[in-house]
């Protein structure tokens, strides 16, 4: 038996081309690291990925790699499962990519529910561009192409793709080794299309946007890790906690010491928590990192061969079909 | 015992409103024609709108069918009967009936209410507009429902007989028994009985009229005997049902899985509705998102080692140029169809038109060019479609079809082709991994002779490579932005497309010889007329010939051979001149561009004049 594969035979030999202190660094290398972790083999996955810089993933990858067009990866890799479903199919996309000009793909992909492992890479800016503001821009930012400030509202990612009827997503930071390659972990066993939210810091036209929760002073009192029936509860002294408030549907933070019986405990199935998970204002809450909804159920993939009359393989012959209606002979 | 008429050939039109089942009327009519042996073409010329008002000109839909015991290539310029189901089914067809022709009303539907909303201001049955034609009526609707009154129908079900009361007279009107189209309706509503039978008693009711009413008196049943076909086995078929087969087939003959990818549009959806059915051929199907979506997970498939397939018509294939433009660029297979369409922009989405070539041609950005290959005929569309799967595979490139509204719908009696004669369609196999090179390199070692580059799937064992839409180094496979490398990048597009033209048939002439006065150059759907027109002329003249274009792109390397052995070339097509601009370019000569954007096919006799009235000037040129 052959030794097992480590993150360095799944890197190529491309020079990588990121702005030095890019968040993407700290991604490919746990990325990499997972895939060794979890036994994946080179040949049987491959990366799929839009414009931007995040989709030159695939370029640093050594596996099978497809750098496709602004947008459309979900497109393309949804194809490739659908004839290759054995094939373990990642999708690495942004901000910009996959919700702007790829939103409707990358709606649909969810909505099938195509076993795509699918990573956004949110900086909140266009980065390949040079810095104009993105749809996960916050009001007010100043760009290139918003000199006074952008004034639209931004889309929180993670409400769309539950609202698109996402089975799986998962939330991490680019430079949080733990916590992202747990995720990675999670979205490569969930069957159907799993989505990844990663914070990433983009150096050079947005940096330290993520400050607010990732520096370091930061990181306890607004951070909340959820785990799998584990009570919501966070802060440098484990004093703060999520409860529902019933009166206004929404959630509030409480102190566990005096509302032990309020806090709530994480449920991964729960649909209706997830999306306020996800919504949470900042700074008066934490930003909820993990895996924030899950629900098992059949991938479209394997709805589809399922389906389909032969399961895509060839049990008949054109000779017979083409004879499948009236015939007459001349002599 | 009745008298009959024999003719060669006839040309038909039913005519009526767009939830009168015309459509389904004609196409029973023709498959007891072809059963019987005639050989013929129709026409299905129906309205963009689903159920127009009733009653109004915008909602009539027609069927037209030429039938006839010769060769028979077009659906016919005038018909010699019309079935009008309403006023406003006659107001729109009259004007292209042939003079003394037999015209079938539905008297029933002559109020003064229809006959307003028809535009008529007078009644045209006794206004003398239809002096000179042969005007039979009846009371189609009332018999009908006279003909199913005990079966207990709501009298809107019952209404709906009424295209089987008339299939049943028409039947009666060229001597044909009602049996074939009685067992279809058998089959078709075998768990309906109530409406199976009720459609049953319409057919025989409509039938038995022609027999028993005085309409004999008016009308002599036409006979037309069979056609004499080459020996072989046939039936009948759609060109959107052969090019359905025909992908089928070369999915067959490459061994390969087919992933058909398309977003609903007219006149192109027949084809992802035709493909649906073939699964246990390996075919699988996806209607995706929309038709960007559509040909990104068509190339998806392609990249995962299936033939990609994608389908549209005109605006759909804007949407789809960025991928097609990558397609090339990845080296990848595809198949590109557009079942072409009147345009510019949404235009007349039901109508027939060329008017794409240009789009297939050039219409991407960069330096993109692609294989374009056109079919001219229903049966056509089947080897078409092998061709392009084989160009597609064997240099690692998309191909375009160009097929058009027409065509996927017409119908035409086909031989069964001989599959086992159909050469194996060879791929680009992926390679033993040569380890003096990087993986990289080996997925991009072209074939020097086609420009095909290793088709290697995921899933391969240490092949694994990266394929993108930026710009590769030639040899290494990596990215590169070097200049002089994209130049020479760019020559291997250009030549791998050339290339194709090393493989493919020499141009053959259809008519005539490959020198001469005048050459007709055609390509498309309108092989039929042209090769009507062409061949009515040659009865008297034998200066003209005529060469029909299945390659466009690149054309074949005879081509210019053959259009400088004549004085002149003309260029008839439906659009407004695109192939004589790509013959002018390419060839620079100037030929005779003749030109039709009606929305309707050309008609043999106006090709005729045009073709006369050309060798007419040649002629004086000379006197001259």
């Amino acid at each position: 038996m052959t030794a097992p594969l480590t993150h360095k035979d799944f890197t190529t030999s491309q020079e990588v081309r990121w702005c030095p202190g890019c968040g993407d660094y700290a991604i490919l290398r746990a990325v990499t690291k997972t895939l060794a972790e979890i036994g994946a083999t080179r040949e049987n996955t491959a990366f799929v990925s839009g414009i931007g810089c995040s989709s030159r993933f695939p370029y640093y990858v050594e596996s099978f790699g497809f750098h496709t067009i602004h947008g459309r990866a979900p497109a393309v890799a949804t194809g490739l499962k659908l004839t290759n479903p054995e094939l373990d199919v990642w999708v690495v996309t942004g901000d910009g990519d996959g919700l702007s000009i790829g939103g409707n793909h990358l709606l649909h992909a969810l909505r099938r529910n195509v076993d795509l492992n699918i990573l956004l890479f949110n900086n909140e800016i266009y980065g390949l561009t040079k810095g104009q503001y993105s749809p996960t821009s916050r009001v007010g930012t100043r760009s290139p192409s918003s000199p006074g400030g952008s004034t639209d509202t931004p889309l929180i990612p993670g409400q769309f793709a539950i609202g698109a009827g996402s089975k799986f997503y998962a939330r991490a930071i680019d430079t949080d080794k733990v916590g992202l390659g747990e995720v990675l972990t999670a979205s490569h066993a969930h069957k159907g299309a799993s989505m990844i939210e990663i914070y990433q810091n983009c150096i050079v036209y947005n940096d330290n946007v993520f400050g607010g929760f990732t520096d370091k002073e930061n990181v306890k009192n607004s951070q909340l890790k959820l785990v799998n029936g584990e009570p919501m509860i966070y802060g440098a002294d484990q004093d703060k906690g999520l409860a529902f408030d019933i009166k206004t549907m929404a959630l509030k933070v409480v102190d566990p010491a005096k509302h032990a019986d309020e806090i709530l405990v994480h449920d991964e199935t729960n649909k209706v928590i997830a999306q306020l998970l996800l919504g949470m204002p900042r700074p008066e809450f934490p930003v909820a990192l993990g895996v924030i909804f899950r629900q098992e159920s059949d991938s479209f993939d394997k709805s589809y061969y399922k389906n389909h009359v032969s399961g895509m393989k060839r049990t008949g012959s054109i000779k017979d079909v083409l004879r499948k209606t009236t015939t007459w002979k001349v002599d | 015992m009745t008298s009959k008429t024999e003719l060669e050939s006839v040309v038909i039109r039913l005519a009526g409103d767009s939830g009168d089942g015309m459509q389904l009327m004609g196409s029973q009519f023709v498959a007891t024609t072809a059963k019987l042996g005639n050989d013929f073409a129709t026409f299905p010329d129906y309205p963009a709108e689903i159920r127009a008002p009733v009653g109004t000109t915008f909602g009539v839909s027609a069927y037209q069918v030429n039938l006839g015991s010769v060769s028979i290539t077009t659906a016919g310029d005038e018909p010699q009967v019309l079935v009008a189901f309403n006023p406003a089914a006659l107001k729109v067809n009259l004007a292209g009936v042939a003079k003394g022709a037999t015209i079938l009303l539905n008297s029933d539907a002559f109020s003064s209410r229809n006959l307003t909303k028809a535009g008529y201001t007078e009644d045209p049955r006794t206004s003398g507009e239809l002096k000179g034609y042969n005007v039979v009526e009846a009371e189609i609707g009332r018999l009908t429902l006279e003909a199913v009154k005990d079966l207990g129908l709501s009298k809107s079900d019952a209404g709906r007989c009424k295209n089987l009361w008339a299939l049943g007279l028409l039947l009666w009107m060229f001597d044909r028994d009602t049996t074939m189209v009685a067992d279809w309706v058998s089959k078709k509503f075998a768990k309906k009985e109530v409406i199976r039978d009720a459609n049953l008693a319409a057919l025989r009711a409509g039938h038995i009229y022609g027999e028993a009413s005085e309409i004999s008196a008016y009308v002599t049943p036409i006979t037309v005997k069979a056609a004499t076909f080459p020996p072989g086995e046939y039936r009948s078929i759609m060109g959107a049902e052969a090019l359905a087969l025909g992908l089928a087939a070369a999915a067959e003959k490459a061994d390969r899985k087919m992933m058909f990818c398309g977003y609903p549009i007219t006149p192109a959806s027949a084809l992802l509705h035709r493909l649906s059915q073939l699964g246990e051929l390996g075919v699988g199907t996806f209607q995706a998102e929309d038709e960007i979506a559509a040909v990104c997970s068509a190339i998806g498939a392609a990249f995962g080692g299936a033939i990609g397939v994608t389908a549209s018509s005109g605006p759909g294939i804007a949407l789809k140029a960025e991928a097609i433009g990558l397609a090339v660029n990845t080296e990848l297979p595809l198949i590109i169809v557009n079942a072409q369409r009147g345009g510019p922009s949404t235009g007349l989405p039901t109508k027939t038109e060329q008017s794409d070539l240009y789009q297939a041609v050039y219409g991407r950005n960069g330096d993109t060019p692609i294989p374009v290959v056109a079919t001219r005929s229903p049966g056509d569309c089947f080897y078409v479609a092998i061709e392009a799967v084989r160009i597609a595979l064997r240099h690692m490139t998309p191909v375009i079809i160009l097929t058009d509204g027409y065509l996927q719908n017409a119908a035409e009696p086909w031989e069964i082709p001989d599959v086992d004669a159909i050469e194996p369609i060879a791929s680009n196999p992926a390679p033993a991994r040569d380890e003096s090179v990087e993986r990289q390199q080996q997925a991009f070692t072209r074939n020097p002779d086609t420009g095909g580059r290793p088709w290697i799937a995921p899933g391969t064992l240490d092949l694994m490579h990266r394929i993108g839409g930026i710009e590769k180094d030639i040899v290494t496979g990596h990215i590169s932005y070097d200049g002089d490398n994209h130049s020479a990048m760019s020559d291997l597009r250009a030549n791998k497309v050339k290339s194709v033209a090393n493989f493919i048939p020499l141009q053959e002439m259809e008519l005539g010889e490959k020198t001469g006065r005048l050459l007709v150059i055609g390509w498309g759907s309108t092989y039929g007329p042209l090769y009507q027109a062409v061949k009515a002329v040659r009865e008297t003249n034998k200066d003209v010939s005529y060469a029909h274009l299945t390659y466009i792109q690149p054309f074949p390397k005879n081509l210019g051979d053959i259009i400088n052995g004549f004085e002149q070339v003309m260029v008839p097509e439906m659009n407004m001149g695109q192939l004589n601009t790509l013959l002018k370019d390419r060839f620079s000569i100037d030929p005779i561009s003749v030109t039709q954007v009606t929305g309707q096919p050309f008609r043999i006799s106006n090709l005729k004049k045009k073709i006369t009235a050309a060798l007419k000037d040649m002629q004086q040129g000379e006197a001259a």
